[in-house]
């Protein structure tokens, strides 16, 4: 397959950046869509030009490293009926046809400034784990676990909420550029499990604080964001987030500042 | 911190003052309200049908609702005192969320696709402004009568007569109800999502309803100008 | 024997483990003699962390909730995508859930016989004992943990055990054990007691007066270079499969933070021992980046088969089934498709050695799900497998309900590391090595569902247990950037970045990577012999050479450029090869994954030579040009006595 590239190019999050056309040869179909990005970097390489940075790690869809817009979708989700949710890394040449254009660019959001062409800084997503995605339970304090039971039903929802693997593809889908369902994805899977009860309440203020501060967007409930995202995690969450809210401002609960 | 975004840096949007959620739950709430009045206005409308006197009557009733135990309009002014706050609040908070999502990405796309996006979520705030203008001209020309081919001193079911049987204005109007048919269509879903009661097993059921509910509130708005038109009423 | 390849050196061997109290006793009474540090005094400790996956997130974390002062280091974007998270199956614990005989001592003992009587007892008996805490810390901090239905946590039998006692995720175990150390990492990071690195790497080790005090890091954004200061440096870097350039490993996995360790001083055990998973999705083409492991437990029921014509391509289902050879039924009756993986890979090889291969590349077996599918019908597949299904359809393109699934080994899990004591420190004062990095508990072969095992025990509760037995006589003298030691590792980091840009060449570093790779697959992989290892030994030092003067790597070195991570990853792995190759060729038997041609039963299995060859070979870096020095520690078995492994 020979296939027309552009791709977005910015050298630092200072410069200004703009789409470059690359043509690339001999695509196999097998090729995963990275892997068609390392065979234009080797040419590029030996061309004397810089090649296109981009985030990836695992390759196999779970890390959460890779992601760009794909055609003006996030890691291609949606453009192709024929193969579930996907990971750029998981999404494989087959899916087009020779003679494309394909355009390549960033997640775009004020929080995930570039870094480099298509690599941006997600430790957003970090700060709003930091500020309460996570169940207070210090190394050796644990009690046995067979004393905690966790109804089947409950601990599957929590673990299908769980797999986000905070790509922040749903940001880059969002029109909104809101992180709402990465957030949402982490506190019900807290807040389902009977451990994360304690910290329930100020676990939804604190985190959708640290999600405003951050520069997010706010959700206006479009669901571009299940959408794209590679694992699927459902607009449910949302809701649930929502109802937690609600729940958490009527018991007291507010942001820590 | 080894971060691109040193929160140094970071510009804290004005907006995290007030949470998103926050803001949500405003329009939500708002909203509602608004969808309540435009339930019981859309059924006194169709009165229409039952020609002038019963027309007239029901909007002098409004006026007296209460009476005698409060004086004259009192009723009628605690419904717009609370109209203009509901609709003054959910002006507000759409706009701060609106300035708030082209904060989060001043730098568009170059090639952007939707897919889960409908018409109807995507139109909601330009849809909105939309409202918000139809809603000033409609009192002015239905409450106040100054905008009206009747004049002020007309009544109500002349001004609706006089005016609906200009094409022109029926057609504002046509397109008002259609942009609030939208409105509705993704604000019913979209409210259920931001009280959190929606889940996966209702996601359908809220959907459906909410573009039932969005059908038949604009048709049974959309009745009677359209019968005026076509000389069904006069 | 290849004495011209490295010298012996004097033998060492572990001190901390105190020997004159049984097994069972000897993790809390070495708990007990430890000297311990006062709270208050942790505060003014400082020990960098580099490595955020189950080992480095897990210790990282319970080192700041103790009070020391944490800096901690990783290279990808954010501390939850380090290589743990892509662990599928499951991790062990001695809970005896089932009722079905499972015990701290059975899984001591299945754990050194599976490592083939190459791992040392007292670290495999504390990861036993250590198994249970990890469950009940994990399920404490919101793990999600597959349960029954009456709310109990469920447990599978994985990797041919004969108890039940592989606890699991769905197949996504290691992500969300992962995430929950990520989470105590966080928290730990919100509350100032962690401070972040992210999308940093480290290049080098600072060695004051003998001890390790320090790292040189280069933050992979801005490009710069510099130095940071600790009063102990642990090591949670992952393993280095990379070397062999294709592996189910991340493709940042690298060697560098170890190997750079190792040429300051610290001893590197066991090098040659790799473990080669038996169901990956086999290469399909030149371009390949990275094979995909499908879990083990499609052994369950996937049957194993190649033709018995070599070169019969025809459509697999249109082969009969007297012309099909079920390899593994056939060798191991008892076993069958269940083998441990290493026996399960080197069959494997064998048929395609022998032409019997399928696919493209004459490089790939069959796993055939037909029979199942109509002993259990395609829902209860579905259901079982349906992930990995999907998974292997939208690598392949190819539907493995209709079609026989391909398979084919791939390198998987480096069992050798740094040297380290049962304090899991190293040879160097100061420096700890925690995770897939360190040699210590799996001996030549590791069993599944053990690595996030010994990755967690080591993280959460035997590195912060005894770390303090090394500060307590702490805090050390200050050092700081002006010392000739920072001083001298930052020139040399500095230097080698500035050749590496400077060369440019006519080859990209990919594809030196690829070249060594093949070479390693090919002559010290599944089956190694003295002849492919002399020739291995042979090539490497050309690679090396050709690699310093025709690589390119484009790019400046003040700014965000992967090309020059690649390159330097690359020139670790060129020099940790010859290391492996040595250490393969020196030990002339078959042990585990390290299968010698010339070590084996009339039959065609693995040949230990207990007589010589029980200890852990711990290797001295020496300068280019003089053979490396070799330590053993002798091995001894008190609890599981030395039998022959038999799966037949
Ligand atoms: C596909 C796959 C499936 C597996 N399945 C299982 C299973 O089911 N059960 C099981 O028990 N085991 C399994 N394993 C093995 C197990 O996952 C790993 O051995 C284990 O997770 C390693 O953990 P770690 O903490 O030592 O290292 P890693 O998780 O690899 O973490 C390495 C860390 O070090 C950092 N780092 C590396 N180099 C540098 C550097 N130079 N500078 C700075 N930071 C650096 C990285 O950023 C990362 O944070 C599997 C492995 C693979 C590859
Ligand atoms: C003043 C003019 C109006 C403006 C600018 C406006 C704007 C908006 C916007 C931007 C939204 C958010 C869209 C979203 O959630 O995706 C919204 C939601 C909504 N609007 Fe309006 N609107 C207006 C008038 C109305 C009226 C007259 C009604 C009542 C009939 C109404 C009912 C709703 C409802 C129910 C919602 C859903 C709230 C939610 O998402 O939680 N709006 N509106
Ligand atoms: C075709 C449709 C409509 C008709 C025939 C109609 C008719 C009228 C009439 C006759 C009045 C004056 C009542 C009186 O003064 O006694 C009125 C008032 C009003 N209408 Fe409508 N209306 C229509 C649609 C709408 C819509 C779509 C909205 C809102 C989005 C709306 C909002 C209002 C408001 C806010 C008032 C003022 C109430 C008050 O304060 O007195 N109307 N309408
Ligand atoms: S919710 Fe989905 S799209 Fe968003 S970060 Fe998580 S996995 Fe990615
Ligand atoms: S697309 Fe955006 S608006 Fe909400 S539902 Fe998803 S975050
Ligand atoms: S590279 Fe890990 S998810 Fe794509």
């Amino acid at each position: 397959m020979n296939l027309k590239l552009r791709v977005w190019r910015q050298r630092s999050a200072a410069e200004k950046g703009k789409m470059v056309t690359y043509q690339v040869t001999d695509v196999s179909p097998d090729m995963s869509f990275l892997e068609m990005l390392d065979v234009l970097n080797e040419q590029l390489i030996l061309d004397g030009e810089d090649p296109v940075s981009f985030d990836h790690d695992c390759r196999e869809g779970i890390c959460g490293s890779c992601g760009v817009m794909i055609n003006g979708r996030a890691h291609g989700n949606g453009l192709f009926d024929d193969h579930p949710q996907t990971t750029t890394c998981q999404l494989h040449m087959r899916s087009f046809k020779d003679g494309d254009t394909i355009d390549i660019e960033p997640w775009r959001a004020t929080a995930f400034p570039v870094i480099k062409d298509l690599a941006v800084d997600r430790s957003a997503l970090d700060r709003i784990i930091q500020s309460g995605g996570y169940i207070s339970a210090p190394t050796g304090t644990a009690p046995e676990a067979h004393s905690i039971l966790v109804a089947k039903k409950d601990s599957d929802a929590a673990f299908d909420a769980a797999t986000c693997i905070g790509c922040g593809a749903c940001v880059a889908a969002c029109p909104n550029a809101s992180s709402m369902l990465f957030t949402a994805s982490k506190v019900t899977h807290l807040g389902l499990m009977p451990q994360g009860q304690p910290e329930r309440n100020d676990r939804v203020v604190n985190m959708i604080h640290q999600q405003d501060l951050e520069g997010f967007g706010g959700c206006t409930n479009i669901g571009e964001c299940s959408a794209s995202c590679p694992k699927g995690i459902s607009m449910e969450n949302i809701s649930r987030l929502n109802h937690d809210l609600l729940g958490a401002l009527r018991a007291g609960a507010r942001p820590k500042s | 911190m080894v971060t691109v975004t040193h929160s140094g840096q970071r510009r804290t949007p004005k907006a995290a003052k007030t949470s998103s959620v926050f803001k949500k739950v405003v329009m939500a709430v708002s909203g509602i309200i608004l969808v309540l009045y435009l339930i019981a206005h859309m059924v006194g409308n169709l009165k229409l049908f039952a020609g002038a006197q019963t027309f007239n009557g029901y909007s002098e009733w409004i006026r007296r609702i209460g009476e005698p135990a409060v004086p004259g309009q009192t009723v009628l002014w605690i419904i717009r005192v609370v109209l203009l706050a509901a609709v003054v609040a959910h002006a507000w908070a759409a706009i701060s969320l609106w300035r708030q999502a082209k904060r989060a990405r001043p730098q568009q796309y170059v090639a952007r696709k939707q897919v889960a996006q409908s018409y109807a979520s995507r139109t909601m705030r330009w849809g909105g402004v939309i409202l918000g203008l139809f809603i000033v001209y409609h009192i002015l020309d239905l409450t106040l009568g100054v905008a009206n081919p009747a004049g002020h001193d007309s009544t109500p079911y002349d001004r609706a007569i006089a005016g609906f049987s200009n094409p022109l204005v029926t057609l504002v109007y046509v397109v008002a109800l259609l942009a609030l048919g939208f409105h509705l269509r993704h604000g019913v879903w979209s409210a259920t999502q931001t009280l959190g009661q929606s889940n996966k097993t209702r996601e359908r059921t809220v959907n459906a309803f909410a573009t039932v509910f969005a059908v038949v509130l604009t048709a049974g708005f959309l009745i009677p100008p359209l019968s005026v038109l076509v000389g069904i009423i006069e | 024997m290849a004495l011209d390849l490295f010298t012996v050196g004097d033998p060492i061997a572990d001190t901390k483990a105190p020997m004159d109290v049984p097994i069972g006793e000897r993790w809390s009474e070495r708990r007990f003699r430890a000297k311990l540090v006062n709270r208050a005094n942790r505060r003014k400790l400082t020990v960098i962390v580099v490595g955020t996956g189950l080992a480095g997130g897990s210790a990282a974390a319970t080192l700041g909730e103790a009070g020391y002062k944490v800096k901690s280091f990783w290279y990808q974007d954010s501390p939850r995508r380090a290589h743990s998270v892509a662990a599928q199956g499951g991790i062990n614990a001695a809970k005896n859930y089932r009722n079905d005989g499972d015990s701290v001592h059975r899984l001591f003992y299945d754990t050194v016989k599976g490592g083939d009587f190459r791992s040392r007892e007292n670290n495999v008996h504390r990861l036993a004992e250590v198994s249970v805490n990890i469950i009940d810390q994990c399920v404490a901090q919101g793990v999600p943990f597959a349960r029954e239905y009456g709310g109990l946590l469920d447990n599978r039998s994985f990797g041919g055990t004969q108890v039940s006692r592989t606890f699991y995720a769905r197949g996504q175990t290691g992500q969300q054990l992962l995430y929950g150390a990520y989470q105590a990492l966080e928290r730990q990071m919100a509350a100032g007691t962690v401070e972040q690195f992210a999308r940093t790497e480290m290049l080098d080790l600072i060695v004051v007066d003998g001890r390790a005090r320090g790292i040189v890091a280069r933050d992979l954004v801005t490009g710069e270079i510099s130095t940071h200061f600790a009063d102990a440096v642990v090591l949670a870097t992952g393993g280095y499969s990379n070397v062999f350039y294709l592996s189910t490993n991340a493709k940042g996995s690298n060697a560098t933070a170890i190997w750079r360790a190792h040429k300051r001083g610290a001893l590197f055990a066991n090098p040659c021992y790799t473990q080669i998973h038996p169901t990956c999705i086999p290469v399909h083409g030149e371009y390949q980046s990275k094979l995909t492991l499908m879990s083990e437990s499609l052994r369950n029921d996937g049957r194993v088969w190649v033709p018995k014509e070599r070169g019969d391509d025809r459509d697999p289902r249109q082969i009969p089934e007297d012309e099909r050879d079920y390899y593994l039924e056939r060798l191991y009756p008892s076993f069958g498709n269940l083998v441990p993986r290493d026996i399960a890979s080197r069959q494997a090889k064998n048929v395609c050695d022998e032409g019997r291969g399928v696919g493209p590349n004459g490089l790939g077996v069959y796993l055939d799900f037909a029979e199942a599918m109509q002993r259990l019908g395609r829902p209860a597949i579905e259901a079982k497998y349906g992930n990995l299904f999907d998974m292997y359809a939208q690598i392949t393109g190819e539907d493995p309900y209709e079609v026989p699934m391909r398979i084919y080994p791939a390198v998987h899990y480096t069992m050798g590391g740094l040297w380290v004591d049962y304090d899991l420190q190293s040879t160097i004062p100061g420096l700890f090595v925690i995770g897939e990095a360190n040699f210590s508990d799996h001996g030549a072969n590791r069993l599944g569902a053990s690595a996030l095992m010994q990755g967690l025990a080591d993280g959460y509760f035997v590195l912060p247990n005894t770390i303090n037995d090394y500060l307590a006589s702490g805090p050390f003298e200050k050092v700081d950037a002006g010392h000739p030691a920072a001083v001298q590792a930052l020139e040399e980091v500095r230097a080698q970045t500035d050749r590496l840009l400077s060369i440019n060449g006519n080859r990209t570093t990919a594809s030196f990577h690829r070249e060594l790779g093949r070479l390693m697959f090919d002559l010290c992989g599944m089956e190694r012999s003295e002849e492919s290892l002399r020739k291995a030994l042979d090539r490497i030092p050309e690679i090396r050479q050709e690699f310093w003067t025709n690589v390119r790597v484009p790019g400046e070195a003040g700014r965000f450029n992967q090309s020059l991570e690649h390159a330097g990853r690359v020139a670790d792995f060129i020099e940790l090869a010859e290391l492996m190759c040595v250490d393969a060729l020196h030990r002339n038997e078959s042990c585990g994954g390290h299968f010698r041609a010339e070590s084996q039963t009339p039959d065609g299995e693995a040949l230990r030579d207990d007589e010589n060859y029980a200890y852990v070979a711990a290797w001295e870096w020496t300068p280019e040009g003089v053979p490396p020095v070799l330590h053993k520690e002798a091995l001894e078995f008190e609890y599981v006595h030395l039998a022959q492994r038999s799966y037949k």
